[in-house]
């Protein structure tokens, strides 16, 4: 139950982030991308704002021997810089500048009650069904 | 500094904040993709707070509609398949790249992980590709 009620509250902090910082703004986030043409570097600050909090954070909070709500760590544990790595951020970089949605901004769209977001999730979803039968059907061959 | 660089340093900052409590609380990664590719498992005690999360996300998104509508006033000049395309890409390139702008590019890369420096490198590259080629195709306007 501890855990759940952290994750609420992580998740409410973590939507207002990305409203605040400009995430949620499609235009913004082509306009960033959209290095060859007219360039908005604005969201640069997202990811370097977030990125100095964490990597401070997470060096302090790292000394303690397990989580305040939890017995062990859960962080990823790869370390080879696999084919999947490679292809799937790639095929997500695509979709992201051509939707101008991440994961992150499109869920908290869904509050807008506006079409583009919920058709986005949906697909996204589906996206990733899609890549569960793609690697059982892989498996099974 | 113009207003839009300060709030996205700010909202980036929250965002670090946010996934730093993720850690310190329950000790996970704030991964969206991840948490949201989990809600497709069935249900059980383990994966509880996913939904918990996805609620304050929710509920961060009803209070920037309530206070900050503007947030979602974003919209892109493209037809509607390519919100489909972007959505079904960035399912299947998230859950196959194991990461997304959260999970590699702010805890990934706070944490020094070479796999997130990689992804978030490439998904940039390819974000910045796809908004260049959807433009000379004519597909932003």
């Amino acid at each position: 139950m501890k855990t759940s009620c952290a994750a609420f509250g992580v998740g409410l902090l973590f939507a207002l982030g990305l409203g605040v910082s400009g995430m949620t703004q499609v235009q913004k986030v082509v306009g960033f991308l959209d290095i060859f043409g007219h360039w908005q570097p604005a969201l640069i600050f997202v990811m370097g704002g977030a990125i100095v909090v964490h990597f401070i954070a997470y060096r302090l909070i790292m000394k303690q021997k397990a989580p305040l709500f939890d017995s062990r760590w859960h962080l990823p544990t790869h370390k080879d810089i696999s084919p999947s790595l490679i292809g799937g951020s790639l095929l997500f970089g695509i979709g992201w500048g051509l939707g101008g949605f991440c994961p992150g901004p499109a869920v908290v769209s869904l509050a807008s009650f506006q079409s583009r977001p919920w058709i986005f999730v949906v697909s996204m979803l589906a996206g990733m069904l899609l890549f569960r039968a793609a690697s059982s059907f892989r498996r099974s061959t | 500094m113009p207003l839009e660089w300060l709030n996205a340093l700010i909202g980036g900052a929250l965002i670090g904040l946010a996934a730093s409590l993720m850690l310190y609380w329950n000790g996970r990664v704030a991964g969206v993709s991840g948490i949201v590719n989990g809600l497709m498992n069935p249900p059980n005690e383990q994966n509880f707070w996913r939904w918990f999360f996805l609620g304050g996300m929710l509920l961060g998104g009803l209070i920037l509609k309530l206070l900050k509508p503007e947030v979602f006033s974003s919209e892109l000049p493209t037809p509607l398949w390519t919100v489909i395309l972007a959505g079904l890409l960035v399912g299947f390139g998230t859950v196959m790249g194991g990461g997304c702008t959260s999970g590699h590019g702010v805890c990934g890369i706070s944490r020094m992980s070479l796999r997130s420096i990689v992804a978030t490198i490439i998904f940039i590259a390819f974000g910045v590709l796809s908004v260049a080629l959807a433009k000379t195709l004519g597909v932003m306007g």
